[in-house]
């Protein structure tokens, strides 16, 4: 274990780079997209972020669990305030979710979700998932925007990023071929499709917009008190730009007499 | 030791019986600092206050965090959702890292351009160089408590780092794991070990401080204070002084971290650890670049009859690389302190600069093809200049002349004969 720890860690990469080369070579570069998050100003979309759930919980869920989010963080009482959510939504949203629990017996038993239950996850443990995924394991989607560099536009590339492989590429049996996915084959087959879910607000259900409405919802649960930050980081800039105007007229005035 | 002027009873009381009062005075107000100290000499103050920061943070964050394999990870990602103002103590605290690292590598620089080092402040310097190895460690470990993958085998990668040690490394390297891989028992001690340090840092500064204060600070132009006319009061003049650098650096700071929180960070840190399965590369934060570099720059070595490998040669390097900085003193052989009067020597600084900003860009790639190459050249260079150039220079450099004191060097001739005692 050591051997191969450390083989792995200072040895790869004093050793065995160019071995494990091949698998960074030619990756595309991400196109961007403006997201509302994003700059001094930015805000969640919640409109778009509620959408969002709803590809979340109509297709990614049925194999990605999301288990750093509560029901009720969806809320009014959530973390930043929430996603718009209100708490009768919120309760209808978690009951119609079974958790497992314990009755007063002591067996196992399930019982509908609460607003203070975390999203249940798709799969008992990783071994079922992999059961059910073609051996691959679907990972979590609670930080997957922040787990991935420029993560909102990797993981809108990547939904949007399905095409047939290109000649002289064989995809391996049970893969399938992603632009924006290092390496290339991924084991998802593609998510999202046109008209994939049917949006109560009637907004079309573009792949695009489905694949933006997730990628803001995503943001929204990596890192709910997003808002907040924003906020207070502007007042704060401000207090210390005056603050900071204050002290150095008095230190101009303090070295007067000695300049 | 004078009392201070204007006293109450109560003080006065107090003052007669624990003198704390009269030590204020003497080393926050009266102090006599160099009256020409440029804005590089803020950063010392800047260190301080970022180490109070991340102290403070540190100990509300540990509140919250749970020093466990199963549970570090979603600990510390409720302390960014459910803790009341929990992400800002979490963000101060992780840009804090990066942010002491940079006011400290300034600091650094500032006493090597202008010779800080030199007698008498070679104790100073020393302290210095232990602050700078304590916060190091501190902040390596620190790295690992969030349990993401960088966090694990980044871990992984350093503490195998002893196993180069000849014939008891892997043992060592047991012995720092309390198992036979990085585990709950590595990341138990690492979180102990991350408390216990910063207080010894608080110790070590306070003997920084102690040295700093028998001979006061060094200044631009390296020459010795002659009298009082080339002093002020610590109080108020670089108190207001330091507290606006503060303020300066208190803008910088709080955009990073209301704003680009994460810029500093590997994304990968998000993945909570799996040590069945090695990240495509393994990167330090971006202040041990350089020393990763250096870790990776070196070959085998063949001696005559035996040969080093270039794993424990990496190791002796990196590790060489800041003992040599304890040694500085008596390397740089020349007597002038201020690289303004040493124009010989300031091109071979800013090289010095140039080599541990390549030496970082390489950290931060694969070791392959000009990456080894840069990063083998500016490791030369780093021993080079410490080990061969600073020696020689001292005696084959010629000087410019001296000023006779600071303050007929900050006055203009024609103003000094004129103003000297308005001064």
């Amino acid at each position: 274990m050591r051997a191969l720890a450390f083989a792995a860690g200072l040895g790869l990469a004093l050793l065995a780079g160019p071995a494990v080369a091949p698998a960074q070579e030619a990756e595309p570069a991400l196109p961007k997209q403006p997201w509302p998050f994003e700059g001094v100003f930015g805000t969640f979309d919640r409109a778009s972020a509620q959408r969002g759930f709803q590809v979340f919980n109509e297709v990614c869920s049925n194999c990605h669990s999301l288990r750093l989010v509560a029901y009720g963080d969806l809320g009014p009482e959530g973390p930043g305030g929430g996603l718009g959510f209100t708490l009768d939504q919120v309760k209808a949203i978690a009951a119609a979710k079974q958790v497992a629990d314990t009755n007063d017996q002591g067996e196992p038993t399930t019982r509908p979700a609460l607003p203070a239950d975390h999203f249940v996850p798709p799969f008992a443990n990783d071994k079922a998932a992999r059961a059910a995924s073609n051996g691959a394991l679907p990972p979590d989607l609670s930080v997957i925007v922040k787990a991935r560099a420029s993560g909102p536009d990797y993981v809108f590339d990547l939904l949007t990023g399905y095409k047939p492989p290109p000649a002289n590429v064989t995809v391996a049996e049970g893969m399938n071929y992603n632009e924006y996915f290092p390496g290339h084959q991924i084991a998802m087959p593609q998510p999202l499709n046109e008209n994939s879910v049917t949006y109560a607000d009637g907004t079309p259900a573009t792949l695009d917009q489905e694949a933006y409405d997730v990628v803001n919802f995503l943001a929204w649960a990596a890192e709910p008190t997003l808002d907040d930050r924003h906020r207070t980081g502007i007042k704060v800039i401000l207090f210390l730009l005056v603050m900071t105007g204050i002290l150095y007229a008095g230190k101009r005035r303090i070295w007067a007499d000695v300049h | 030791m004078d009392a201070p002027r204007k006293q109450s009873g109560l003080v006065r009381w107090i003052d007669h019986r624990l003198p704390i009062f009269s030590f204020m005075e003497h080393e926050l107000h009266e102090y006599p600092t160099p009256r020409n100290l440029s804005y590089w000499w803020n950063f010392g103050s800047l260190a301080g206050f970022m180490l109070v920061v991340m102290i403070a943070t540190g100990i509300f964050l540990a509140m919250q965090y749970t020093p466990h394999v199963d549970f570090a990870f979603d600990s510390v990602e409720r302390i960014m959702r459910d803790v009341n103002w929990g992400w800002l103590m979490r963000y101060i605290h992780m840009n804090g890292a990066s942010f002491f690292f940079i006011v400290t590598y300034i600091h650094i620089f500032r006493g090597l351009y202008y010779g800080s080092y030199k007698a008498p402040r070679e104790l100073l310097w020393m302290l210095g160089v232990v602050i700078l190895l304590l916060m190091m460690a501190t902040a390596f470990m620190g790295y690992v408590l969030p349990w993401g993958q960088m966090s694990f085998w980044g871990a992984t990668v350093i503490t195998n780092l002893f196993s180069a040690i000849p014939l008891v490394g892997n043992d060592i390297v047991t012995w720092l794991w309390g198992g036979f891989a990085v585990g709950n028992p590595t990341l138990n001690r690492f979180y102990s070990l991350h408390y216990l340090l910063p207080f010894l840092i608080v110790g070590v500064v306070v003997l920084h401080l102690v040295a700093l204060h028998q001979h006061g600070s060094n200044n631009p132009l390296g020459i010795d204070r002659k009298g009082p006319q080339d002093s002020i009061p610590f109080h108020p003049y670089y108190t207001i002084k330091d507290m606006f650098g503060i303020g300066v650096f208190l803008i910088v700071y709080a955009a990073f971290v209301f704003f680009m929180p994460n810029a500093l960070g590997d994304p990968a840190n998000y993945i909570p650890a799996n040590p069945l399965q090695t990240p495509p590369e393994i990167v330090p934060e971006w202040y041990f670049l350089p020393f990763y570099a250096i870790l990776r720059s070196v070959p085998d070595i063949n001696l005559l009859v035996i040969t080093i490998p270039s794993k424990l040669a990496g190791v002796i390097a990196m590790f060489g690389s800041i003992g040599l900085l304890f040694v500085l003193p008596w390397l740089d052989t020349s007597p002038v302190r201020s690289a303004r009067f040493r124009p010989v020597f300031k091109w071979f600084f800013w090289l010095l600069v140039l080599a541990a900003v390549v030496l970082g860009i390489c950290g931060a790639h694969r070791p392959e093809g000009i990456y080894v190459v840069l990063g083998r050249i500016a490791t030369l260079y780093y021993y080079f200049h410490f080990l061969i150039l600073l020696p020689l220079l001292g005696k084959f450099e010629r000087t410019r002349p001296l000023p006779t004191s600071i303050t007929a060097a900050v006055l203009k001739p024609s103003v000094a004969t004129g103003k000297v005692e308005h001064a």
